[in-house]
């Protein structure tokens, strides 16, 4: 049996509590996703609303056929981009943009200015709770579609398979923006925790 | 340093074939390549832990909480489409 259907059959019956825990899990990470495709915080929280109240409406036709944290992110991505996109979205995937600045390699291709330890250095800083917060800006700060990806697969762990569906992406744009996206924030944190050492 | 073989990788291409190897969409054959690539250069082992370690780094951020008055008023939404609902029927 479908994990969701439970949780959906709760929800046609009026119960409450199943929406509540519905909108603790999926609110934010909505809001979060939303804010990519449109100009304020403020439209961000009404593309959410619009897109509870229309998974509501829809609750009889939800097939199963994806989770229905799939098919809320679907809805939201679909309201969220006929709201207006708030930059040019056509172009990026076709730029060129190296994982590494070119000019850390030497003429052979080989490493010139190697990649520095970092890791034991952001545990540590992660379990004292003070990487969780840079991090989330840092993705915020991504370009539009490298964020969108990066969110929904690294941060909320959906599978590329579904991330594809969400964004209406191929899987091979969707790996080139992820592998994008990961490597700025490999940059980022090279950079953060370089200076702390 | 070893002798580059025309079919061995640089770092500068290691560098970007790091996701598709962690997506598993590197042919066999490319795959022994970037494995060979890896087992003889330590900066790029390296690298593809960082990668590694990002993943996880972004996978632990968790969410904004969702404050009580934001949480309520998403509910009543549900009251009032519920109560809807139950007006037509």
């Amino acid at each position: 049996m479908h994990p969701d259907f439970e949780l959906i059959s709760r929800l046609r019956s009026g119960d409450e509590r199943a929406f509540t825990v519905l909108v603790e899990r999926y609110h934010e990470p909505m809001l979060a996703l939303a804010a990519s495709f449109v100009p304020n915080r403020a439209v961000a929280e009404e593309v959410v609303q619009d897109t509870w109240l229309a998974a509501l409406r829809g609750l009889d036709a939800f097939e199963g056929r994806s989770t229905l944290k799939t098919w809320l992110f679907r809805i939201l991505v679909n309201r969220a981009r006929s709201t207006g996109s708030k930059e040019q979205r056509s172009i990026p995937v076709a730029d060129p943009e190296p994982a590494v600045d070119p000019s850390r390699f030497g003429g052979d291709g080989g490493w010139a200015d190697p990649p520095e330890h970092w890791i034991e250095a952001a545990e540590r800083r992660m379990e004292a709770g003070k990487l969780a917060g840079q991090v989330r800006v840092w993705i915020d700060d991504l370009p539009a579609r490298q964020r969108e990806v990066v969110l929904l697969r690294d941060v909320e762990g959906m599978s590329s398979e579904d991330v594809c569906a969400v964004l209406a992406l191929t899987e091979g744009n969707q790996r080139v923006l992820l592998h994008r996206g990961r490597s700025r924030l490999r940059q980022l944190l090279e950079n953060e925790l370089r200076e702390v050492r | 340093m070893k002798l580059l073989r025309r079919r061995d990788l640089v770092c500068q291409q290691a560098v970007e074939l790091v996701t598709d190897y962690l997506e598993d969409k590197l042919s066999p054959r490319a795959r022994r390549r970037f494995e060979a690539h890896l087992a003889g250069c330590p900066h790029c082992t390296e690298y593809l832990a960082q990668m590694r370690e990002t993943i996880r780094l972004a996978g632990r951020v968790e969410p904004e909480d969702l404050t009580p008055q934001a949480r309520d008023e998403i509910v009543d939404l549900y009251r009032r489409w519920r109560s809807g609902q139950s007006g037509q029927e």
